[in-house]
């Protein structure tokens, strides 16, 4: 069962976990390029959606309750960026970064009297039934709730894009908003709702990490997931379930470079170390060369109604 | 009324402003990360809290956290000597030659370099011997473990790493023959997330006791989660992991020097020197080692830590052998201290090599 | 109804007073901030901004600090300003700035302790080659298989500290440093320290380079041929191919000429401020240079003038910091809210307000 020293069920076990953070982050953001808007403020929307879910999970000894207030956190931040970007039109790129600053700076504030403190967690599920079933029970049927949920939440996404009416008009402004606006669809009250998903998805990812992954809150937590978030919506070339695997993957390399060096195999460690992001490159490569990265025509283009 | 309120404030500041210049000196610090990072800063600040408890109004402290090294830090550092700064810490080993630089500008004022080995009038350097600790926790870990696998979470393969590496495995082969380690470096400080990510390769190794040198709190709660599996908190105490995982800790206690040093420049008799104290001096501290070590081993500990402090034992005790199988202390023989600051070997029994 | 119309030339007048508006705004939301915080707000706002400029105590120092801050914060804007120009995204500036201070390094480093004149000149060089190719990674990939330039780019800034964490404790470890990491200290080696070229004015060669590639973009993008296919690419990418712009020289020229510039920034900055490659040599300067060059609206002199601004927050944070003890996050969050202002007030340059009536 083992290959290099490595077990592949606990490997697998551990990557989901791993890639949680970065998967509900990146599902939020796919969302919101597909409206045609490029939101770079993904890490402060994490740390913000981190250090109020540890506040509120703190104070209400209920994990469940700082999920949710951690997606209204980043929700509600998302707002100044929507705010700033559809209604003052300003640059997208730039506004994206500022917004990680606020974020960053806001979280630690808010976050300096729960320092040092320990959070309630959650508990794994060991869903009945499938998690007594051989190798897969634990590979992937005994994880907490929020491996389930953010699979679940991308599951919607993919349903909501494809199938629904509501999907149909969301990827029609991100294709062409001026004809979008021609057909009498609200551009920026959808691009807005689509902000606020995207900031609520940071938020539950950034709750992951100081909930489940780390229990505790610390200065400048996320230490990059946002970023690398922002890379996966990419690489997935904006598909929903492309999206889980590419976060999987990352997830995966990171985890397994690391085990490679628990047992002891004998790559150079500075290598090793570089690979989840040289992997990366060399996959984007390999999807760009067959073609169309399927990119939303209008991303990162702002809309003005009387144009 | 907000305006009212905030030009009340500024009123009040400016008032209290002119009524805080009664100190008799002013000492300043410089810290490499958040003084929240639960870890090595927060400790340092610690320590700069210890010297207001101890001096009250005669001194007066000022700090800057987040102070990335290089020219930031200069500035930093110049800019603290330029506000009447009398004594400056600086806590990061990146942070030598800045100090050194703004030491020649300021001879007035007092420099204290932690880590570091550059020195000049006046410019003293500390650092503290984190190896004995490790000696302590390789004891427990090598009596604790079950599957004789210890797994090591290493930040940058750079000296101070590598003798804590050494140390820990020394006392834990010593306990226990059959003992290996598994050494994960994780090319970082503080990265929460690829730290919990460590831990759980090392565990997924079978390796039952996880010692740490990176600063966050995530490879205690992995282990937590995986269950049998014993940690110890790095720099800071972590109590809040105890009994289990975390069975006991190292921590930084620069508390007691920095009142010392700052005492000296009261008195007018500080001088340039190098100190690098250990469990003795109490610069480094074992923290309370929890109900899950059975006592019996819990004594051995002890009286291992109480033998480093008295200076009747040292970590570094021949016979030992670099991995290669070369020679490096004969019996009885013990490690002077310029090759353990610059240590870039493992010794013999460590698998791996060290990544350059 | 308000109702905004898209203005046909930006207004002059709103290009100047829109900032300062901003400046205020952060100084009345920074102020209710810091009060919240239990900190004197006017005191520290005038700590911010008035004191590393005029304060007879600091003001002699900061002065010329400011420029040390401020000046590769110009020379990576100045080379990202071009390429986002034409709707060509390079944010991997911080990892082109790490190559940049390696290569300059490995050269000094090579030669050590070798006195000569040229050994600057071909820092200089390597420096920018560092840089340069650093940046063709994104840029061939780009041109030879349509990837995302956004997204290698950022991946190779995490490869590049990979690379600066390896060589400061291998390649380019100082063999007279017992061992710790980090390699040779340049400002000791006459040959290579980029020095101030007069004394305590802060003019070391990275700041001077940063002026002139400040006038240099300028002329560019007001008189040259280039710096029209540069904005025709950005504006109308279409008309641009039409018109016999090739795209896939324009995606080396932005992406090389932003990767050597900021390659050069990190030259100058491990030759002389910094001194020596280490670990964490880098400190952010390719990710702040992203927001000077939007503060700086992408043209040279706003560049310019956003670069002295965000290096005057720095500093006087710093002295904020150090006076009143106020928390490093607050000064993140206080630039984070002079940005988000400055961007939201750039409304009124390009558009007009109507109030009633929508069309």
């Amino acid at each position: 069962m083992d290959f290099l020293g490595i077990n592949p069920v606990l490997l697998i076990a551990s990557l989901m976990v791993s890639a949680t953070p970065i998967l509900l982050a990146a599902i939020g953001e796919t969302v919101v390029e597909k409206s045609g808007v490029l939101n770079l403020g993904v890490e402060g929307m994490m740390i913000v959606g981190a250090v109020v879910g540890f506040i509120t999970a703190v104070n209400t000894e209920n994990p469940a309750i700082g999920f949710v207030t951690a997606a209204i956190a980043g929700a509600l931040l998302s707002t100044i960026f929507a705010t700033l970007v559809l209604h003052l039109k300003s640059n997208q790129v730039a506004t994206g970064l500022g917004l990680t600053l606020v974020g960053l700076g806001i979280s630690a504030l808010l976050g300096k009297p729960y320092e040092g403190i320990k959070s309630p967690t959650l508990q794994s599920l060991d869903i009945p039934i499938l998690a007594d079933i051989p190798i897969f029970g634990r590979m992937l049927f005994s994880h907490d709730a929020m491996v389930y949920v953010s699979i679940l939440i991308v599951g919607l996404v993919w349903y909501t894009l494809k199938y629904t009416r509501a999907g149909l008009v969301l990827r029609a402004v991100g294709e062409n908003h001026d004809a979008a606006h021609a057909l009498g669809y609200k551009v920026i009250r959808i691009r807005f709702l689509a902000i606020m998903f995207g900031g609520a998805c940071s938020g539950l990812g950034g709750a992951y990490i100081s909930l489940v992954r780390v229990p505790q809150w610390t200065e400048g937590m996320t230490a990059g997931a946002g970023w690398i978030a922002l890379a996966i919506v990419v690489f997935a070339s904006w598909k929903p379930w492309r999206t889980l695997i590419g976060a999987y993957l990352f997830g995966g390399i990171t985890v397994l470079q690391l085990n490679l060096q628990a047992a002891g195999v004998a790559i150079p460690v500075e290598y090793l170390s570089m690979s989840p992001f040289l992997i990366t490159i060399a996959v984007l490569v390999i999807i760009s060369a067959r073609g169309n990265q399927g990119a939303p025509a209008s991303l990162g283009r702002p809309f003005h109604a009387s144009n | 009324m907000k305006l009212k309120s905030i030009l009340t404030s500024a009123i009040a500041a400016v008032a209290l402003g002119t009524a805080a210049i009664a100190a008799d000196i002013k000492v300043g610090f410089v810290y490499v990360g958040p003084v929240g990072d639960g870890g090595w800063t927060y400790e340092h600040d610690q320590g700069r809290k210890a010297v207001v408890e101890a001096f009250g109004d005669r001194v007066e402290t000022i700090y800057q956290e987040n102070v990335p090294e290089g020219a930031d830090s200069e500035r930093v550092m110049t800019q603290m000597a330029l506000q009447g700064a009398d004594l400056i810490f600086t806590t990061s080993f990146g942070y030598m030659d800045p100090t050194i630089n703004v030491a020649k500008k300021f001879p007035n004022v007092k420099f204290e370099h932690a880590t570091g080995y550059k020195r000049a009038d006046n410019v003293s350097t500390y650092s503290a011997r984190f190896y004995e600790g490790r000696a302590v926790q390789g004891h427990i870990a090598g009596k604790m473990t079950k599957t004789n696998k210890i797994g090591y979470i290493g930040s940058f393969p750079i000296p101070e790493v590598i003798r804590g590496i050494n140390s820990a495995y020394i006392h834990a082969k010593k306990v226990n023959p059959d003992v290996e380690f598994n050494i994960v470096w994780a090319y970082t400080w503080f990265d929460p997330a690829k730290e919990a990510d460590a831990a759980n390769a090392l565990i997924e190794q079978g390796c039952d006791v996880v010692l740490q040198h990176t600063d966050s709190t995530a490879p205690q709660a992995a282990a937590e989660k995986a269950g049998n599996v014993i940690t110890f908190g790095q720099a800071s105490d972590m109590a809040e992991f105890g009994p289990l995982p975390r069975v006991s800790s190292i921590i930084d206690d620069w508390g007691p020097y920095y009142v010392a040093r700052t005492q000296a420049v009261l008195d007018g008799t500080w001088t340039s020197m190098d100190t690098w104290d250990g469990i003795g001096p109490g610069m480094v501290k074992i923290g309370e080692i929890s109900s899950a070590v059975p006592a019996d081993i819990k004594a051995e500990a002890e009286a291992l830590r109480d033998a480093l402090g008295s200076g009747e034992y040292h970590a570094f005790t021949g016979p030992l052998n670099k991995q290669d199988g070369t020679p490096w202390l004969a019996a009885g023989e013990t490690a002077d201290d310029g090759t353990l600051a610059g240590m870039n070997f493992y010794v013999e029994g460590l698998t791996g090599t060290i990544p350059q | 109804m308000i109702h905004f119309e898209k203005r046909l030339n930006p207004s002059r007048i709103t290009t100047v007073v829109t900032p300062i508006i901003a400046v205020i705004l952060t100084m009345i939301a920074g102020g209710i901030m810091f009060a919240a915080l239990g900190k004197p707000p006017l005191e520290a706002i005038r700590i911010i901004f008035w004191d590393p400029l005029f304060d007879p105590n600091f003001a002699s120092y900061s002065r010329p600090q400011l420029l040390v801050k401020a000046g590769p914060l110009i020379l990576i804007a100045i080379g990202l300003s071009i390429g986002f120009k034409a709707g060509i995204w390079n944010i991997g500036a911080e990892g082109q700035y790490i190559m940049g201070a390696v290569f300059g390094a490995a050269v000094a480093l090579a030669a050590y302790p070798a006195d000569s004149v040229l050994l600057f000149p071909a820092m200089v060089v390597s420096g920018a080659c560092g840089g340069w190719l650093w940046a063709m990674i994104p840029a061939i990939l780009r041109t030879k298989f349509n990837t995302n330039e956004i997204l290698v780019s950022l991946m190779l800034v995490y490869v590049a500290e990979s690379i600066l964490a390896s060589v400061a404790q291998g390649l380019l470890k100082n063999p007279e440093g017992y061992g710790f990491p980090g390699s040779r200290n340049l400002q000791q080696y006459p040959s290579a320290f980029n020095a101030e070229v007069i004394a305590n004015s802060g003019m070391h060669w990275g700041v001077i380079s940063a002026f002139i590639a400040v006038i240099c973009a300028y002329v560019m993008m007001t008189r040259h041929i280039r710096g029209f296919e540069v904005r025709l690419m950005g504006e109308a990418p279409k008309a641009a191919r039409f018109s016999g712009t090739s795209t896939t020289r324009l995606v080396v020229f932005c992406l090389g000429i932003s990767g050597a510039l900021a390659g050069l920034a990190g030259m100058f900055e491990v030759s002389g401020p910094s001194g020596q490659i280490t670990i964490d040599f880098n400190s952010g300067y390719g990710f702040t240079a992203i927001i000077v060059a939007f503060l700086g609206r992408l043209h040279p002199i706003g560049i310019l003038l956003a670069g002295l601004l965000m290096a005057l927050t720095y500093i006087g944070g710093e002295l904020a910091q150090l006076m009143l003890g106020l928390p490093g996050a607050s000064i993140q969050l206080f630039q984070g809210m002079l940005l988000l202002f400055l961007l939201a007030t750039d409304i009124f340059t390009n558009y007009r307000i109507r109030i009633g009536g929508a069309k």
